[in-house]
């Protein structure tokens, strides 16, 4: 039946050839490669949930009284953007699993596609030719942060709309053209004539996601073209891949994980209360909350606005609000174009130009390791400067003490990071059989009286074998003699 | 050499340790497997029960969680226990093209573009010039029609000379209305909840109409307060939150956003934080009628900084 269809397939489309060698597609296998996966797969939930939220947000700042079944609002004036996000949470079966599932998927979304990074930059595996794919990856990145700050923006509640002022006025501070740009996007001053919320709402569904479909298609497809990077390791060379193959080994592997991501994302979506709308209320421009926080994942660019001294410049007529330009606009830009150039800055400065295949371990580039570590550092500093007023309170500290602190050691700790982690580098690469496991020593008393010492029997699992890595069996042109003399040989015509 | 198969496919060499399962005990990894399996089947039906019988989060999510969780340890644990591991190996193919394809490629490139250019200069030089005015004037209503100018709408509020101070619900505010240390978001008559009139009023002291004024520092301030009471814009000069947190004992104005503080007895100059400027200071008075009014409009630009700022 299975080999009818795909022969009646095959005639019309000659997909035999091309997919006998994606079933055999060798995947290597080591646990941080999956991260990109998390990244994949709760794009995929982002997808899902976010069609079901499609059919019941509406996306208008019209004002409407309240009726849905939640009694604290009943009678307010709201947004409509507000009261269907409330209604879809409390009066749509699975609302609020699926919107609070939408928005972990978010947050997890890009906190995997940072650790994806991190590995990838850590093993070098954006170098030749790679470099397409590490551009894309950072593309990524920042239309992912772009669609997580429009959709959190989208309920139109106090925390949200506060968001958006903020981004009204970081727009506004771009010299020369802010203050037009700024007006055309909200329909006037803000908060403007209400056509933002449309605006976000088409970005936020169509057009980013579209995008990002299509930039996810070609990473990934580049993935199958260039094939996958592999850790040095027995049998693997810079010219093959060692690993499981894509059917039907791997496909299990990843379509679990597919499951378990899911899993994890529609638990967290059910018992971690995430962006509790109702309670913060409808949005008014004068109103504001105490202790709001953004999302995670623009946490870097609060810090970098709290701890940015208040150069405002005025001259020539002008006012340059530098406090603002320089830490929310000029600064990501520098930050993602840093990003984006890491592959030729880092080949111009080691002048290497050769193909790689195998990966580094962090240790083994020193350097490049303990810049990573800086700009983690760094950036991890900035995320938690977006919390001095938390800190503040929870340890009892005068704000002032905890704001210069942090404009102290957002440059201080990641020049420390940056010495530690390449003297660790090299001090790992000096000691022999790092990461082996040892043998104990032990001492016994002979018969003479004399104290020996040997080592040990190996323990179970110290005496591993490798199997030698054989391309998958192919048995298509074997005669059952040839079989049973040498399996495994793979003797078909590309 | 490939022939055609009339009968079944040969059989793989099953003994191949390539072939072999990676778990010790096979019929045991089986079961573990197939309880897996039917727990996340439990779990899916256990989802679709609840969502039969009420709309519980929580049971929704422990459900849903239990069947997707059975059925991926199940899959993932198949594929990396039951499934032939290998270590197999594929050779990687160069996807470069070799040095006389690319020579092709480029030659192609460079000697048809250079026999359209060279020959053609004037009809390139022609649509160089049309695509280009396309891509301008498609940008217009790409950018031009998404908005109005700013005008003046940065630049100025909608407090004029006399403009009554009324709460958001439109109720005029008297003299009376604050106790000492109250705070009380006030809008221009006719403009309540309009964002760039929000204004802060705050009650300092409570004085009479014969007592002298408050003893604002700046100079030349000190009779745009009104018996006791002093107003700020509302809108943080950093980026324009609302500067809603108001410390009695200290008398600074907190914006919650990002910890600007701002002295309200020093005309609301900036003592901490990124805000460069003080908050603008409405200037007040209080009419014959007990209500609370404003002297003037604002005297500059509320918010933040922009480029038009003078």
């Amino acid at each position: 039946m299975i080999d009818e269809s795909l022969r009646w397939v095959d005639d019309r489309l000659g997909i035999a050839k091309g997919g006998r060698t994606f079933l055999d597609k060798i995947f290597p296998d080591h646990w941080s490669f999956m991260l990109g996966e998390i990244a994949l797969y709760s794009f995929v939930v982002l997808l899902g949930t976010g069609v079901f939220l499609t059919l019941y947000y509406v996306p208008s700042a019209h004002e409407i009284v309240y009726h849905g079944s939640y009694l604290p609002l009943r009678g307010q004036k709201v947004s409509e953007a507000y009261a269907s996000t409330v209604g879809l949470s409390f009066d749509v079966r699975s609302g609020l699993l699926m919107r609070q599932a939408h928005h972990w998927a978010a947050d997890v979304f890009l906190g995997a596609i940072v650790v994806h990074m991190a590995r990838v930059f850590f093993t070098g595996a954006f170098r030749k030719p790679r470099e397409f794919n590490w551009i894309i990856g950072v593309s990524l990145l920042i239309l992912g942060i772009v669609n997580g700050f429009l959709g959190y923006s989208l309920p139109d509640d106090l925390v949200s709309g506060t968001g958006l002022r903020i981004m009204f006025s970081i727009v506004e501070s771009i010299p020369l053209v802010g203050s037009y740009l700024a007006v055309f996007l909200f329909g006037g001053n803000y908060p403007g004539n209400g056509i933002i919320i449309p605006r976000l709402f088409i970005l936020h569904v169509l057009i980013i996601p579209a995008i990002i479909v299509a930039l996810l298609a070609g990473h990934l497809g580049l993935l199958v073209k260039q094939k996958h990077t592999q850790f040095k390791g027995p049998g693997r060379t810079e010219h093959n891949v060692v690993g499981s193959p894509m059917f039907p080994t791997f496909m299990a592997k990843t379509t679990g994980f597919l499951f378990i991501t899911t899993a994890v994302l529609f638990l967290l979506g059910g018992f971690a209360q995430i962006n509790p709308i109702w309670q913060f209320g409808q949005y008014h421009p004068y109103l504001i909350s105490y202790a709001v926080q953004p999302d995670w994942y623009m946490g870097w660019l609060d810090g970098a606005l709290r701890i940015m001294p208040s150069w405002e410049f005025v001259g020539f007529g002008h006012t340059w609000p530098l406090e603002v330009f320089l830490p929310a606009v000029l600064f990501p830009g520098l930050t993602f174009n840093l990003f984006l150039a890491w592959p030729f800055i880092e080949a111009k400065y080691t002048k290497d130009l050769a193909y790689h295949n195998l990966l580094d371990r962090p240790r083994d580039r020193p350097k490049r390791t303990a810049f990573g570590a800086a700009m983690v550092t760094f950036y991890f500093m900035l995320f938690s400067a977006s919390s001095t007023d938390v800190i503040a309170n929870f340890f009892q500290v005068e704000l002032n003490i905890v704001l210069w602190t942090f404009r102290i050691i957002v440059f201080v700790l990641p020049v420390v990071a940056y010495v530690v982690t390449y003297y660790i580098c090299n001090e790992m690469r000096a000691a022999e059989d790092v990461g082996k496991r040892k043998r104990a020593l032990v001492v016994t008393l002979s018969e003479t009286g004399e104290y020996v010492t040997h080592v040990a029997e190996p323990r179970p699992g110290d005496g591993h074998e490798e199997v030698e890595p054989v391309p998958v069996p192919t048995f298509i042109d074997l005669t059952p003699a040839e079989l049973a003399t040498d399996p495994g040989v793979r003797r078909v015509m590309r | 050499m490939v022939h055609e198969h009339s009968g079944p496919l040969p059989v793989a060499a099953l003994d191949d340790p390539h072939l072999q399962p990676y778990a010790k005990h096979p019929e045991r990894a089986q079961t573990v497997i197939a309880i897996a399996m039917i727990l996340g089947f439990l779990g899916f039906l256990g989802f679709g029960i609840t969502f039969w019988i009420s709309d519980q989060t929580q049971w929704q999510a422990a459900t849903l969680g239990v069947g997707l969780l059975g059925i991926g340890f199940g899959i993932t644990a198949w594929g990396k226990y039951l499934m032939p591991q290998g270590p197999f190996v594929e050779e990687r193919h160069d996807f470069q093209s070799t040095e006389a394809e690319r020579d092709a490629m480029s030659a192609a490139v460079l000697q048809r573009g250079g026999m359209v250019v060279e020959r053609r200069k004037f009809l390139g030089g022609l649509f160089a010039l049309g695509a280009s005015a396309m891509a301008v004037v498609l940008a217009f209503p790409l950018i031009r029609s998404l908005g109005p100018r700013p005008g003046r709408s940065l630049m100025t509020t909608n407090w004029k000379k006399n403009s009554l101070l009324v709460t958001v619900d439109n109720r005029p505010v008297t003299v009376d209305d604050l106790e000492v240390g109250g705070v009380l978001t006030v809008f221009p008559q006719g403009f309540a909840g309009v964002s760039n009139d929000q204004t802060i009023l705050i009650r300092l002291a409570d004085l009479g109409p014969s007592d002298p004024p408050f003893p604002l520092s700046p100079p030349g301030r000190t009779d745009w307060t009104a018996q006791g009471y002093v107003a700020y814009s509302k809108l943080c000069t950093h980026l324009g939150c609302p500067v809603g947190l108001y410390q009695e004992q200290d008398a600074l104005l907190v914006c919650p956003c990002h910890q600007s503080m701002f002295n309200v007895l020093a005309g609301a100059v900036p003592e901490f934080g990124p805000a460069p400027r003080p908050l603008p200071q409405l200037p007040l008075k209080v009419g014959l009628d007990g209500y609370l009014r404003s002297q003037a409009g604002y005297d500059q630009p509320v918010g933040p900084g922009f480029w038009e700022r003078p």
